[in-house]
């Protein structure tokens, strides 16, 4: 390696080793440290001329249902949306892929570009959407269509509806790279065949785009499962979500060794998603 | 592909971007209503503007949060850029699959992870070294620039790759200088995509709630972070008039980097 070479990787290589990989081996110390009324608030890993670790903090997470569930709730809310997403988000993609060239860059700017806008403002605007006296119930209410405010938020529905909202762009984008690379020919040739549109789109445009589907279902998925900012804004007393326990066990209860151990537990669940991800990644180049 | 557009998929694109943009449009037609009801039309009015023009949080948080996004955006622009230059020039190095899966995990990895584990090595680090000093707008800066550095390398490889190496190479035959090559050929054909980077890494600084909490200190409040606060205690007009000059700006931010990515 000529030294050169070296300059470019060198750099980029310390900081992402610095603060990408030391940070995760440090959550893993304390995770396995005494929680402690000092500054900062757990006990060192070295004291009194030996190692002092404690799987303490894993069995109180075993041993709470809380967390539990909270696991749980996690893998499932961000399931259902991974779903809902993908089913709005393909015929999106499929239409998009399938407009005249000249209105394709405008459409895919317009999925972008929320995107780009606030994550927290795009979550916001459905509290004024859908709480009892917002826009919703209220036009619902002048329409006549029904007697009293439905309850729309803080509930499953509120924070499935958000995941949805805030994921949808990482679910049409791959999708679209990967439909806009299908030649038009194959359809054609499908139905030369005798094949109806549907069987054609099930047995040839569906299977092509397979590995846009897998990028998508990734790029929602992995996100949703750690998310903070929906639960707490859209969810109730019951949306119980490993990214807001880990929040309120940090920032509420200061037990900095519960939290780390809850990143670690949250990390392990992300960690075969997240190989399938790079290896998706790997085969694109 | 064809043109043909069937009914059902012009409906599907009809209601999804209705469903994105119905919640953006109430907020920004809301930020004019003069009731402070957020439901209850009741005319038109500039009075949530005027308010948060006098908001002080407001305006000091917007400061440091622009501060803290042009630091994140210059050093993820610079560390990226050498990131996709090595991925996409060097086939081979020593530990290039580690770099690689720590270069593009951030893009993601939930925020409350990196922003935990951020903090955790921020204060292991002060403990040990005594760097860095407390928490503020150097440590949030740091976590973004991390958090950065894998969009950039995405968007610039890309660039990287697309382009015809034959003129790099020829170049080099020619007897420039591999510094010299890549001044005048290879900045200024993936320019548009360094600009694109810049103004995404910009943008996510900018807006980042979760990860600026766990690395901010107590006098580096950053603008999502007022915004969080003043949402938990209940919908707002002035945070409605905030989102919209807010949606403004960026919807202009993006306007440009399409601009510049589509030029070839």
């Amino acid at each position: 390696m000529n030294v050169r070479r070296f300059g470019v990787v060198a750099l980029p290589y310390a900081w992402l080793l610095l603060f990408f990989l030391v940070p995760f081996l440090i959550v893993l110390k304390i995770s396995l440290a005494h929680q402690a009324f000092t500054i900062p608030p757990y006990t060192p890993l070295f004291a009194d001329g030996g190692l002092r670790i404690t799987g303490e903090n894993y069995l109180f997470l075993l041993s709470d249902p809380l967390y539990w569930k909270a696991y749980l709730g996690a893998i499932r809310y961000a399931a259902i949306a991974t779903i809902v997403t993908l089913l709005a988000g393909y015929p999106l993609a499929y239409g998009i892929a399938r407009t005249p060239a000249r209105w394709r860059a405008l459409l895919l700017m317009l999925v972008i570009l929320p995107f780009w806008t606030s994550f927290l403002i795009r979550v916001y605007a459905w509290i004024g959407l859908l709480k009892e006296n917002g826009i919703v119930n209220h036009a619902l209410l002048s329409l006549g269509l029904i007697d009293a405010p439905l309850q729309l938020i803080n509930n499953d529905f509120s924070v499935i509806l958000g995941l949805v909202y805030a994921y949808l762009p990482f679910m049409v984008l791959p999708l679209y790279a990967q439909l806009e690379k299908l030649d038009p020919v194959l359809n054609e040739a499908a139905a030369d065949l005798g094949a109806r549109p549907i069987r054609a789109f099930r047995q040839v445009t569906l299977p092509l785009s397979l590995p846009g589907v897998a990028a998508g279902v990734l790029l929602v998925f992995i996100p949703a499962v750690g998310e903070f900012v929906i639960p707490d804004l859209l969810g109730g007393p019951n949306t119980l979500m490993i990214g807001k326990i880990l929040w309120d066990e940090f920032f509420t209860n200061h037990d900095w060794p519960t939290a780390a151990a809850l990143t670690v537990a949250m990390l392990l669940l992300l960690a075969l998603p997240m190989g399938f991800m790079r290896r998706l990644l790997r085969g694109d180049a | 592909m064809t043109n043909r557009l069937s009914p059902f998929l012009i409906a599907t694109m009809i209601l999804g971007f209705a469903f994105l943009y119905a919640p953006i449009a109430s907020v920004v037609i809301y930020s004019f209503n003069a009731s402070r009801l957020v439901a209850v039309w009741a005319g038109f009015s500039f009075q949530w503007y005027g308010a948060l023009f006098e908001n002080e949080a407001i305006g000091r948080a917007t400061l440091i949060s622009f501060e803290v996004a042009v630091i994140a955006a210059t050093g993820a622009l610079i560390l990226g850029t050498l990131v996709a230059h090595a991925l996409a020039r060097y086939r081979r190095f020593a530990g290039r699959t580690l770099f690689a899966a720590m270069a593009t995990a951030p893009l993601v990895m939930p925020e409350i992870i990196t922003g935990l584990s951020l903090l955790l090595l921020f204060v292991a680090l002060e403990q040990a070294t005594g760097w860095p000093l407390g928490r503020g707008i150097l440590t949030i800066a740091i976590a973004h620039i991390t958090l950065g550095i894998a969009f950039v390398a995405v968007i610039v490889e890309a660039r990287l790759s697309a382009f015809d190496r034959s003129l790099e190479e020829a170049a080099l035959d020619l007897g420039a200088r591999p510094m010299v090559v890549f001044f005048v050929i290879t900045l200024p054909l993936i320019a548009p995509a360094l600009a694109a980077g810049w103004l995404l890494a910009f943008t996510l600084s900018f807006d980042d709630l979760v990860i600026a909490s766990f690395t901010a200190g107590p006098a580096s409040t950053t603008l999502p972070m007022v915004i969080f606060s003043s949402v938990r205690l209940g919908v707002s007009p002035q945070i409605n008039a905030l989102a919209t000059l807010f949606l403004i700006a960026v919807t202009a931010i993006v306007l440009a980097a399409n601009r510049l990515l589509r030029v070839r």
